[in-house]
């Protein structure tokens, strides 16, 4: 089918429309930080405390700073820390689903081992003592790398079991007896496969990623300085935000991280129905 | 044959996840740039204490046998697991020299109280009416359910409950903000003292009620769908079975079977959802103490904190898996 007519699918789904309105409001936001009049990270650029007005959209904060142009860099900053974790983690997702389910035997089930474990152990007190360790070089690209170190394991079991069925088909075994080698198999006959499912799962992963980013933030564990979703509410947290009653600086990142979640919700649960050809039936051929 | 082929591999497994994690959990901090011996007595110092040299000497040596940091760290590691053997998880840094089972006797009661309750609660709301709704799939308040459960589905435990406290606490101030009871009671088995500690319990435990029955709703809802579409189930309408008798007997059942396993697949992520509510909520349970202990840097803690979790989740899933052919008498390990 061609990009358009996929396209075209996709966006009779209302959830898709509506996601992919809200995403594009978001980026829009996001890249609007690279027009900035102010450094986000500088302190006092503007008064403290004002409440919305012409000249500060969303008013300024206790920090003396715009709420608005903060927060177009928290959802980029927030983006590209999921963006870093969603990419890094879909790669080892790939790479054990592959190896597990083409190699099968000890190699299988020492790596499914491992995933079972990261799937039962709590997680979370592990990022949290990892993230403890590397507290001083805390910044969105080691963030990004540290929570896409634990986001893959779910993933990696769903690419492994679509592998399995693959290797038993018929047009693995004429490949590999007509001489095709493993990675050329690998690369050009179940990749195209293995790709819709990766980037399926890619956007659940980044909507775990900016989530985990925000706890993490919470409890203190990121960098500061640095404006995203997760610091910012944090820094109006520690402000008593909501003792003071300032729901424009409080509800700001709350508000946008809300959309977001859903956004990326909502997207994924209208590309996986696409690619699960029974529901797409009813879906597409209803009409 | 049940034991060799299952049980045996099970519990090896078991043990292995355990060894594991429990390992990690002793190497993690070792490789922190920030020693804790050195950290306590300039935090000593920084109160004004003057200390002589040949104190601080001793006192070096004190704290690093109290922290089990002597010696290699093979030493120290199997003095960890000799320790942790005998439930004794050492001292806490920054609540000195309080033990840290101690810190987790006191805090653990309300977290289990908080997470067995509303774990029970969403599987068993989320599963039946997820059951119905997807048996029911074309009554309007089925897809009204299902069109609320999609905006609640997606929203992380932090902001969930964050959004509850504001609405219902200052809002319209139907909920005390924070706490676990009011602040200068003794626990005591009165009804009043009870009544206080469910008041304080309500929002967070209806915030993990909420957010775990919504995502329970829509597997179970899922499934259920998939069952309609079974042979079984025609026939039995065909054979003019009562329908409330397919759909509990028949469907619902048959769907409640793969969501046990489910339950046991996410306890670990359940786990860290009600810490994470805890702080919201600053409830008095693990995690406000590992919130706590975070912001003091006491690894001690949080080390006994992860250990003990990773031993609790592990087990429970390992019963669940062990009791699962009780529920499916499909089962038999043969």
């Amino acid at each position: 089918m061609s990009t358009p007519q996929i396209a075209k699918d996709l966006f009779r789904d209302y959830r898709f429309l509506l996601a992919f309105i809200v995403l594009c409001f978001l980026l829009f936001l996001a890249v609007l930080s690279f027009f900035s009049p102010s450094d986000p990270t500088l302190w006092f650029s503007v008064p403290r405390d004002l409440p919305p007005s012409r000249q500060y959209i969303l008013g300024t904060n206790s920090k003396g700073q715009d709420i608005f142009w903060q927060a177009t860099f928290a959802i980029r900053n927030s983006l590209i820390i999921s963006v870093i974790a969603g990419v890094i983690s879909r790669i080892i997702a790939v790479l054990i689903g592959l190896i597990s389910g083409y190699r099968g035997g000890t190699t299988d089930r020492v790596l499914m081992f491992i995933s079972d474990g990261f799937l039962v152990i709590p997680l979370f007190l592990i990022i949290v003592m990892l993230a403890m360790l590397i507290r001083d070089m805390m910044n969105i690209l080691t963030l990004g790398i540290l929570l896409a170190c634990f986001g893959w394991a779910w993933d990696a079991r769903v690419i492994r079991s679509q592998v399995l069925s693959l290797r038993e088909r018929e047009f693995t075994r004429t490949a590999l007896l007509s001489g095709t080698g493993v990675v050329k198999l690998v690369i050009k006959e179940y990749l195209p496969y293995i790709t819709p499912l990766a980037f399926s799962t890619l956007i659940n992963n980044m909507s775990w990623a900016i989530g985990l980013e925000i706890t993490l933030s919470i409890v203190g564990l990121t960098n500061m300085d640095i404006p995203t979703l997760g610091t910012m509410l944090k820094w109006a947290m520690s402000y008593q935000a909501l003792l003071l009653g300032r729901w424009n600086w409080l509800l700001t990142p709350v508000v946008l991280s809300v959309l977001l979640f859903i956004a990326l919700y909502w997207l994924s649960v209208s590309i996986s129905e696409y690619l699960d050809p029974r529901t797409r039936v009813q879906r597409v051929g209803g009409e | 044959m049940f034991v060799k082929r299952y049980l045996i591999p099970r519990l090896l497994q078991y043990f292995l996840v355990i060894f594991l994690g429990i390992t990690i959990v002793f190497f993690i901090p070792r490789f922190a740039p920030t020693n804790p011996v050195q950290r306590t007595i300039s935090e000593i110092r920084s109160r004004g204490t003057y200390l002589n040299p040949a104190d601080v000497e001793q006192m070096v040596a004190d704290l690093t046998r109290l922290y089990g940091l002597e010696g290699s760290w093979g030493e120290q590691y199997i003095e960890f697991w000799r320790k942790l053997f005998k439930g004794d998880f050492g001292i806490s840094f920054f609540q000195f020299p309080t033990p840290v089972i101690e810190l987790i006797k006191t805090a653990l009661p309300w977290t289990v109280g908080l997470l067995f309750t509303t774990t029970v609660l969403s599987w068993v709301i989320g599963n039946i009416i997820g059951g119905i709704a997807g048996y029911r799939n074309n009554r309007l308040w089925s897809r009204i359910l299902d069109g609320v459960v999609m905006f609640i589905r997606p929203l992380p435990y932090y902001i969930f409950a964050l959004g509850l406290l504001i609405l219902l606490a200052y809002v319209f101030r139907l909920f005390p903000i924070s706490g676990g009871a009011s602040i200068g009671r003794l626990p005591s088995f009165t009804l009043s003292y009870i009544l206080d500690v469910l008041k304080h319990a309500f929002l967070p435990a209806l915030s993990l009620v909420v957010l775990g029955a919504a995502s329970w709703f829509q597997a179970s809802k899922l499934i259920v769908q998939n069952v309609n579409a079974e042979d079984f189930v025609q026939y039995a309408q065909l054979g003019g079975i009562k329908e409330r008798k397919i759909m509990f007997k028949y469907v619902i059942r048959n769907a409640m079977l793969p969501q046990i396993t489910n339950l046991a697949l996410s306890l670990g992520q359940i786990l860290s959802g009600a810490l994470i509510t805890e702080i919201v909520f600053s409830y008095p349970g693990l995690g406000n103490l590992l919130f706590s202990a975070i912001n003091t840097g006491d690894y001690n803690l949080i080390m006994g904190i992860t250990a003990l979790s990773i031993v609790a989740i592990t087990t429970l899933v390992l019963m669940i898996d062990l009791l699962y052919p009780l529920f499916d008498p499909r089962i038999k390990y043969k």
